[in-house]
Order: C-alpha cells, then structure tokens, then sequence
C-alpha cells in the first residue's frame, strides 16, 4: 500500500488510515493500519473476539485516539457527534420491562441531541416514520422495545442510526443473537440501504458467510494487525497465515461458505 | 367542624384552615415533580440510588436539626451531596448498587450519630422519617416552588438528551452528548425533588411518590410524554386523595375519628393504584396473546453456526 500525499483524500473516500496504532489502557490492541474504505461501500469488520474490531469503531466515532498514525473520516479528523455517522452499538438484550415505544427511540435518533424546551415535532416524527420504513419496520413503531424480538430490535436500532441521513453506518455485531433467516432478512435491509442510499457501512460480524455475496471489502482484524482488501484477497490461506502469524487454512465447501481453520481458538475456528 | 359526605362542602371547609391549605399546595406541586422525576428515574433504573437519597437525607434532615437549622436545607446538603457522589461513580446503574449501599449506610450512620446527640423529641426524626405534611408552612411552601420551578426550568431546557441518555448511552456517548453532566445534572434534580417529596412523605416512604406512580404509568403508555402526564396525575391523585382522607378521618362525622397520617393513605392509594395496573396488564396480555408462552428477548447469548445444509443465497 503507498503513502497518499496529504490532501490526495479524494472525496470518494469515506476512511482513511495511515499506519494507525490504537491502545488500550497501555497494552497495544493493534499497530501498523493502513486502510481505505470508499464512499458507498459494504465492508465486513472480521476478526476473533477482542481483537479490537470495537475500537476501531471507537476511532471512528472520536470516542478514542489513536496512540499513533493518521485516520481521517471523509477528509476530516474523526470527532465526536459526527452527524454524518450513524452508529448501532453491540447490545444486549433489551429488558423485557422497558416500556417505550420504539419510535420514541427512533425519534431520539433525530432529536436526542437537541437542547431547549422545544418537544418532538412534526418532521422530526416523519423523519422517524420515514426511516423505520426504510427498514421495513413500520409496523414495531408502536410497539413497546421490550417487547420485541432480536430481530426486530436490530432493526429498529438500523432506523435509528438512520434517521439523521448519515452517510456512513457503524453497525457492531448487528447479527449475533439472530436465527439465519433473520440474519438473512437483515442482511438484505443493509446491503438494500448501501444500494438505495449510497450509504457506506461497517458491519462487525462474528460470521462472514452471510455477507459475502454483498461485500465490496474485508477489513480483518487480529493478532495485533489489521488486512484490508476484497474478500477474494483477504480471504485466503496465505493472507489470513500472514495475518496471524500461523499457518491459517481457508476452507470452502460446495456452498461458497468460507470456513477458518488455525487462526482461532479451537471454539472460534468453526464459525470464523 | 365536622365531616360531611358532601365532599364540595367538606373540601371548602378544609380550605380555611391554613395548614391544610399549605399541605394542599405543596403536596401539589411535589407530586408533579415527583411524578415527572419518577418517569426518568424508573427508565434510568435509579430507583435504588432514589430510595438511597431518600435515606441519606435523614442524616442531612437529622443534622439540621441538631444545629438548629431549617430540616430541609439539611436534607438537600446531603442529598445534593450523595447525588453527586453516585453520579461520579459512573454512568452505569446497574453496577452500582454496592456503592450506593455503601454510600447508604454510611450516611444512615451519621444520621444516627446526629439524632443521639440531639437531646429533642423523638417527633422530629419521626417527621422525617414518614413525612408530616401537615407541618408545612406558608414559607415552606413557597419554598417548594422555588425550588420546582428550577427542576422544572432545568429539565425543560435538558429533556431530550437526558431521555436520550438515559434510553440508549452508548448512542447517546457517540452522538456527542456529555454524560458525566448528564448523569450529574440528574442526580441533582433528583436530590432537589426527593428533599421536598420527604417533607410530604418521609424518606422511609419516598418510594411511593418517586417510584410508584411512574411504574405505573409506563405500563400504561408507551410515548414517553404521555407515561409522564399519567405518573404526575397519579401522584397528584394519591396526594389529593390522601391529603383529604386524613383530614376526614380526623374530624367528627366521619364514623373513624383517628389521627391516620396523610403519608399511610397517599402511599397506599399509589400501591393500589400499581397493584390495579399489574392485573391489567397481565389480563389485557392473557386476552391479546392467550397462549403467550414464549420469551420475547431469550436470555443469554444464542449463537448460530452456519447451517451448510440451508438454501443457497
């Protein structure tokens, strides 16, 4: 990978890193990161649990700096409340007793940064309806969020992300906890938004098998470093060996379905 | 005087006496407070660290009074003082807990020093303890709106990122809202709030206009604004209702004659009220989903490995 000269960022990059290093209360979590992701495109954050896929979201969002390196979101430094960035971060359940609608939180989504006496109004309850309807989730609107399944939840966080138009979509872990038809129904909503919006996301996932008819790029982290590139590049026996550092094997079977076999604890190894 | 069952007649009566009228107005504007505060703490899951202030203020209120001082401004030295303490402690509630007791009993152990060395009557801590209602006076009173009218103006400007940061912080964290102020300026309001909810109704019973009605509420409507309006027509209710039952029943006519203290009538018609609404919601669930035996949320991480056998993509 070269160097861009500074100011090269043209405006179809949404991200770029330049030999990033990011810490963690002083232990290194990874070094050396150079990465670009492109307006409009659909990338998998791949790599085994603390691995520092979540920081790198973290950076992103200006929630952390880096210790070292260079990173800029759509040719700016990263801060925080960045209103071209819509975030979903990894949760776990909802109480089953939260009593809220879940446009309440979608309205949130548009107004919860908002100071003064002023009370929802009107475009900002058809800015709600308009991006639950984006996710076709018109019909949770009304109903309680404790009272929705995983499934749901998720996209009614989707809806929430995306009612202030965001450009870019952070989404941590949105599929763990979901059955593989609704990982497949959700998988859908999201790539259906990178295509109708040109919106560029982020998707943290624990499996890539279900993305990987949709991805433009991988971006995977572990052991200290961090790959970048098409699936078909990244994806492989010899990239992922470099990566870790050990001999690392890329299974496919008859389906497409990509399995990987080394890098991993042996729980990890059969759904990386 | 006496009771009458003519209730027009009876209140218009209650009217001229001062105390009660006193007790009227500041039982009012209280429970609106309460009621709006309630709805925030039930969604923040502050409803320990509420009762905490509760009883922390006992030591503040038990303090004042052995200095001679005004028992209020006791109660929110050491109410604002333990609010800030738990707000300090971090954003996460429900990791909380032990340092709330913490802080807790420590602040129940000062209240008990404060109250031994006060040689008085014990009618004082038992004011504080379980509300006197009846003991507030014109000054008090305005007191309490001054100080009402402050949470109120506060929350006004601040409703959306607290609902905001109380519903969903880590979003809330991203989109640039300060949460350490947040949280403070909550706990703040808060021990404002449960300073003059004890006058009404004791720290031992704070419970009952802080927490109940909201718990209620939010059972009823699931738009925050409306869950807030029913909460504040909840407390008002078990205020009013209370208030004047315990006038009634300590005046001629009306068959008891007893001194029943307001806080006993106000606390149970708010866990009366919470009782009615739970049977309510589990019939209206029995009715809507007959055979509702599934989860909705399955606890626990559920993860799936790909199945090889499923349809292509």
């Amino acid at each position: 990978m070269t160097y861009g000269a500074p100011g090269t960022d043209g405006t179809d990059l949404a991200i770029r890193a330049r030999r990033l290093e990011v810490a963690y209360q002083q232990h290194t979590v990874w070094r050396d990161a150079s990465f670009e992701v492109k307006r409009g495109e659909f990338v998998a954050v791949i790599g085994p649990n603390g691995a520092g896929k979540t920081t790198l979201f973290r950076l992103l969002l200006g929630l952390q700096r880096p210790v070292a390196g260079s990173l800029t979101v759509f040719g700016q430094a990263p801060r925080r409340g960045n209103a071209r960035i819509g975030y979903v971060p990894q949760r776990h359940a909802v109480d089953n007793d939260t009593f809220v609608a879940a446009e309440a939180l979608v309205h949130l989504g548009v107004c919860g940064n908002r100071w003064g006496p002023g009370l929802m109004g009107r475009s900002h309850r058809e800015a709600a309806r308009r991006a639950l309807g984006a996710v076709n989730a018109i019909d949770l609107g009304p109903k309680s969020l404790g009272a929705l399944s995983g499934g749901e939840l998720q996209r009614v966080f989707l809806a929430e992300a995306l009612v202030g138009d965001p450009e870019m979509l952070l989404l941590d872990e949105p599929l763990s906890n979901l059955d593989l038809r609704r990982t497949r129904e959700l998988v859908e909503v999201i790539h259906g938004l990178v295509r109708a919006r040109g919106v560029t996301i982020l998707l943290v996932a624990h499996d890539i098998n279900p993305l990987i008819d949709c991805l433009d790029k991988v971006i995977y982290v572990a052991n200290g470093h961090v790959a970048s590139g098409t699936p078909e590049a990244v994806l492989t026996s010899t990239s992922l060996s470099d990566l870790y550092g050990v001999p690392v094997e890329v299974l496919h079977d008859s389906r497409g379905n990509i399995v990987i076999v080394g890098g991993e604890d042996p729980h990890e190894a059969a759904v990386a | 005087m006496t009771f009458s069952w003519n209730v027009v007649t009876d209140l218009r009566l209650l009217w001229q006496i001062g105390f009660m009228r006193n007790a009227f107005e500041a039982g009012t504007i209280t429970a609106v407070v309460a009621g709006i505060m309630g709805y925030l703490v039930v969604l923040r899951r502050s409803a320990f660290a509420t009762h905490a202030l509760g009883h922390g203020g006992f030591s503040g209120a038990a303090g004042a009074v052995l200095f001679g001082v005004t028992p209020v401004y006791g109660l929110l030295v050491a109410t604002m003082g333990g609010g800030v303490g738990m707000a300090l402690l971090g954003r996460r509630a429900s990791n909380r807990d032990i340092e709330i007791g913490t802080i807790l009993a420590f602040m129940l152990g000062l209240g008990l020093v404060f109250l031994s060395l006060y040689n008085g009557y014990a009618t004082e801590a038992y004011s504080i303890l379980f509300g006197e209602i009846l003991g507030i006076s014109q000054a008090g009173v305005v007191l309490t709106l001054e100080a009402a009218a402050v949470v109120l103006a506060v929350l006004a400007l601040i409703h959306r990122p607290l609902l905001f940061s109380s519903l969903d912080p880590d979003v809330a964290e991203a989109k640039g809202l300060p949460m350490m102020a947040l949280g403070l300026i909550f706990m703040l309001l808060l021990a404002v709030a449960i300073s003059f909810a004890v006058q009404i109704i004791g720290v031992l019973l704070i419970f009952a206009l802080m927490v109940t009605p909201a718990a209620s509420a939010v059972r009823l409507s699931k738009r925050p604004l409306f869950a807030v309006a029913i909460s504040v027509v909840i407390a008002l209710l078990a205020t009013w209702v209370g208030l004047f039952m315990s006038w009634a029943c300590s005046v001629p006519g009306s068959g008891c004659n007893a001194p029943y203290p307001a806080s006993f009538f106000i606390v149970s018609i708010a866990f009366g009220t919470y009782v009615v609404v739970r049977l309510l919601d589990w019939a209206f669930g029995r009715w809507t989903h007959p055979s509702s035996a599934e989860v909705p949320n399955p606890p626990g991480p559920v993860r799936e490995v790909p199945d090889s056998t499923a349809d292509p993509r």
